[in-house]
């Protein structure tokens, strides 16, 4: 089959799909309606690769198809049962690493991890939960960095920063004390605009804008009544 | 059909999940049509008085009293459930968990902004009391637990999919909506 010129064809789940050349396997895939689960990866940004969820095989290997470019050819391997068993495997150590308490967070209904949970039917994880300690910045007047909950994706890091580039968020430790925290100079006088995006963009409860609570009534907040992705999958 | 066994309790929880079984409304005169309800606090029968087919658990354990009864359920019930996230993961009373309990109970009697003519800086300790564990655990952590049903409290949909599918020994329906974590 001939495919449409500047665009190149792979295979995807079995399925001859066509992308331009230099896209991504998750944004070729999104171009054809078919949703690979993302969590680190923030749209328009590079990927950072941390998370894995979007992980496929391809030729029997296991590669992160955020980062992945397509090539002329490629066969890829995206939704079986044993991949998305490995990608709830990553959801539940997520689960068990942090300290989520759904039902008092103020991102639930809207939490990217909480949705991919409900996507892979989490009931449980499978893994002892770690309880471990972590506190609440509250520190800066706009925004609440909620430790518990922070799963390290380096979105706010990506993408929130001032004029002159200059990073708001940081890693902090290493290994299984790392960190991600509010610069307390700059945090001290975010602004409100930032400081709204910031939340929007973390996937989870980790960042909260200060004085918004719980404003959407169970039922109609995003991943209530539609799983993860459906958008992808529906747009044709 | 025999009618099946049921039993449950709360450990570590607020009776939300079991307002929740209430919640099916009126599904439950269908229920009482296919179980027969044993040790509950429903009945308020203290002691199981046969076999029981299904246990439904409330709550997680965080005093030695939560895991005698958790493992007594056990001991009894061939199918036991862990209903809703208390049971489940801790939940609420396990935000306490990672913070050593002597700085609990001190935050909660000694030093606490809502502590008041506590003068004698008494933490209560009577042997009648139960012993408060290190951290909460969640049931599955102290026995084997068959079926998780998330939620807080769990939706009456899923409850009621969850009972009807096992006292008919049916595949359970689980549409999306039905399971939530909050
Ligand atoms: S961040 Fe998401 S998964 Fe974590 S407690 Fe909040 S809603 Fe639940
Ligand atoms: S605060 Fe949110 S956006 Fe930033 S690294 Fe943690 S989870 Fe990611
Ligand atoms: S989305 Fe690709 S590694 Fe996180």
């Amino acid at each position: 089959m001939e495919g449409p010129i500047n665009k190149i064809k792979i295979s995807l789940d079995g399925k001859t799909i066509f992308a331009p050349k230099g896209s991504t396997i998750v944004e070729a895939a999104r171009e054809n309606g078919i949703y690979i689960p993302t969590l680190c990866h923030f749209e328009g940004t590079d990927p950072k690769a941390c998370c894995r969820i979007c992980t496929v095989k391809i030729n029997n290997r296991l590669m992160t198809s955020c980062t992945t470019p397509i090539a002329e050819g490629m066969e890829i391997e995206s939704n079986s049962a044993e991949l998305n068993d490995l990608r709830k495997s990553i959801v539940e150590l997520l689960f068990v690493s942090g300290n989520h308490f759904c039902p008092t967070c103020e991102k639930s209904g809207n939490c990217e991890l909480q949705a991919l949970a409900y996507r892979f039917k989490m009931l449980v994880p499978r893994f002892p939960y770690s309880f471990p300690r972590k506190e609440v910045d509250a520190s800066s007047p706009k925004i609440i960095k909620e430790q518990n909950r922070c799963i390290a994706c380096k979105r706010c890091i990506k993408t929130i920063r001032d004029e002159k580039g200059r990073h708001y968020f940081a890693y902090k430790n290493r290994g299984q004390h790392l960190e991600v925290v509010l610069d307390p100079v700059l945090g001290a006088a975010m602004p409100d605009d930032l400081a709204r995006k910031a939340m929007e963009n973390c996937p989870v409860g980790s960042i909260l804008y200060k004085e918004k609570g719980f404003d959407e009534p169970i039922g109609t907040r995003k991943y209530d009544k539609q799983p993860i992705g459906s958008e992808i999958e529906n747009q044709s | 059909m025999n009618k099946k066994i049921i039993a449950t309790t709360s450990l570590a929880g607020c009776f939300g999940c079991h307002m929740s079984i209430l919640d099916i409304d009126e599904r439950i005169l269908d229920l009482i049509e296919l179980v027969e309800f044993d040790k509950s606090p429903i009945d308020d029968i203290k002691k199981f008085t046969q076999p029981v087919d299904i246990g439904i658990i409330e709550g997680g354990c965080c005093n030695s009293e939560n895991t005698q009864i958790l493992k007594y359920f056990r001991e009894n019930c061939k199918i036991l459930v862990s209903l809703g996230e208390c049971a489940i993961m801790g939940g609420l009373p396990a935000m306490r968990n990672g913070i050593p309990i002597q700085e609990c109970l001190n935050e909660a009697y000694l030093d606490g902004p809502t502590v008041q003519e506590n003068h004698e800086h008494i933490i209560p300790n009577d042997e009648e009391l139960p012993l408060l564990l290190d951290k909460v655990y969640p049931c599955h952590e102290v026995v084997k637990i068959d079926y998780f049903l998330p939620g807080c409290p769990p939706r009456a949909d899923l409850i009621w999919n969850a009972l009807y599918a096992l006292i008919t020994e049916n595949p359970m329906e689980m549409p999306y909506e039905v399971v939530k974590f909050d």
